[in-house]
């Protein structure tokens, strides 16, 4: 059992004692536990982003043969903890004529939506403070709520009566639920090979020899794969499909008209988004939090490392994408998803379901 | 049971709205307020802002919206198959290929709409 487990197990046994002997009922040591896990989920989101935004701008800087940010702190890095001080203090600027309730509304549902996938994504092989239970239906539920995260951008866009906003959000919900149905026919084939909807399953199907027993290395799984790399790309989008954002078209698409912690808001999902999409991407092709190296892990790291650190790997990799390939035009955009990434889900989908029956 | 499945998600539902809630207030109490009628004008290249944005709009996509709904309800349809199509389908050591032709029937039917969709223009962004 690991450090992480071993505290988690320590601390509830110790809270069940108490509040036995305080004749309080068991199930407030639940409800404690699941208040804690909410605060630990959202802490690590915060320090997420902060993080990722830094890294950001400074593979950014590099790839653009720049530095990035380097005078605050060594090496720059309380850059981003000063960005996010200064957003706090900004005014908060509500256009004349906008929608009072959804120009704020719309930043607090794109973050709610953002936080709740961190829900389902098994940190480690047994319960832990971030995650006590396994929710059997895993992969469903990060559909389920990663398709609600247009509405937080449509409120945004029209809320705020402006243009751009409008333009960025009405391309930004087209985007986004194109792209919905390829990554979800691509996440099906992998669901279809591990027989299980839940995260946990599709991780330990992934750990018996370690780096080897990947889905990566699995043919049927490469077209699914790349397809879920691109349409998780364009979901969270980053610049190939930044078509809502688009600074040099729209100035800032749907967030134009927004300021101070709002504006934080939509960034902080944005990047929880970004990370997200790489913890999905380690889990279902990279073997989750099990070690490269075999199991039982030879090295003896925290499962949850190796965890972070693939996903890291997928978010660098997509920073990487995000810095080398120029934005799609908007029609482009649309033919991609409707006339090439559509077909192709399909034909991927054929092929699982066939290698399925004989492996 | 239930409970402790969705018990965590219904936490996590109230905690997330309220680290926003919070945030929020936390800002309002920190910031400065200095609004008068310049600032308050929506951002249209640094013109005075001409109509409003809430006006006849030509909404580009919205058949596509429609097939979206479609193929979205199809992958609710795909989700369950998918779960149990290796077990159906190699149940007792033998393959049987009853779920797979089933559902590739369902399938054809759909794409057959799809094509129709992309001859009939509508994936056309215009």
């Amino acid at each position: 059992m690991s450090p992480i487990g071993l505290i988690a197990t320590w601390l509830r046994a110790l809270l069940t004692g108490w509040f036995r002997a305080w004749h309080i009922p068991a199930v407030f040591v639940d409800i404690l536990a699941w208040i804690v896990g909410g605060v630990v989920i959202l802490l690590m989101i915060t320090l997420i982003a902060l993080i990722l935004i830094y890294v950001l701008r400074k593979v950014a800087a590099y790839i653009q043969g720049r530095i990035g940010p380097e005078r605050v702190g060594p090496y720059g890095l309380f850059q981003t903890v000063m960005d996010a001080l200064k957003l706090l203090q900004k005014e908060d600027i509500v256009p004349a004529g906008a929608d009072k309730i959804l120009h704020t509304l719309g930043p607090v549902v794109f973050f709610f939506v953002c936080t709740m996938g961190y829900l389902v994504i098994p940190w480690e092989s047994q319960a832990t403070i971030a995650r006590q239970v396994d929710l059997n239906i895993g992969v469903l539920f990060l559909l389920a709520f990663s398709s609600l995260g247009v509405i937080g951008v449509l409120m945004g866009g029209w809320g705020s009566n402006n243009k751009w906003s409008l333009l960025g959000a009405l391309r930004g919900a087209a985007q986004m639920i194109s792209y919905e149905i390829p990554m979800l026919l691509a996440l099906v084939c992998v669901v279809l090979m591990a027989g299980s909807l839940s995260l946990e399953v599709i991780t330990e199907q992934q750990k018996a020899l370690g780096l080897l027993s990947w889905n990566l290395w699995k043919p049927w799984l490469w077209l699914p794969m790349i397809l879920f790399l691109i349409t998780a790309a364009a979901e969270i989008n980053v610049t190939p499909f930044d078509i809502p954002e688009a600074e040099s078209e729209l100035v800032a698409g749907y967030h134009t008209e927004y300021s101070g912690m709002k504006f934080a808001l939509y960034f902080l999902a944005e990047f929880s988004n970004n990370f997200l999409v790489g913890l999905i991407f380690a889990v279902l092709f990279l073997g989750g939090w099990s070690s490269p190296f075999g199991h039982p892990d030879p090295l003896y790291l925290p499962e949850f490392l190796w965890l972070v650190g693939k996903a890291m790997v997928v978010v660098l990799f997509l920073m990487w994408v995000r810095w080398t390939l120029p934005r799609l035009r908007v029609d482009q955009l649309m033919a991609l998803c409707w006339k090439l990434l559509l077909p192709a889900a399909f034909v991927s989908l054929v092929i699982v379901s066939i290698v399925g029956l004989y492996l | 049971m239930l409970a402790i499945y969705y018990g965590p998600v219904a936490t996590m539902v109230v905690l997330s709205v309220a680290f926003a809630v919070v945030s929020l207030a936390l800002a309002y109490l920190l910031r400065p307020v200095d609004m008068y009628e310049a600032k308050l004008l929506t951002y249209e290249c640094g013109l005075i802002p001409w109509g409003e944005a809430w006006s006849r709009f030509f909404v580009r996509y919205y058949i596509i919206a429609l097939i979206f709904v479609l193929f979205d309800i199809e992958v609710m349809f795909l989700i369950p198959w998918a779960v149990v199509y290796r077990k159906l389908s190699t149940a007792g050591g033998e393959i049987h290929l009853f779920p797979a032709v089933e559902m590739g029937i369902f399938l054809v039917i759909l794409l057959l709409g799809l094509a129709y969709a992309w001859r009939k223009g509508d994936l056309e962004w215009a």
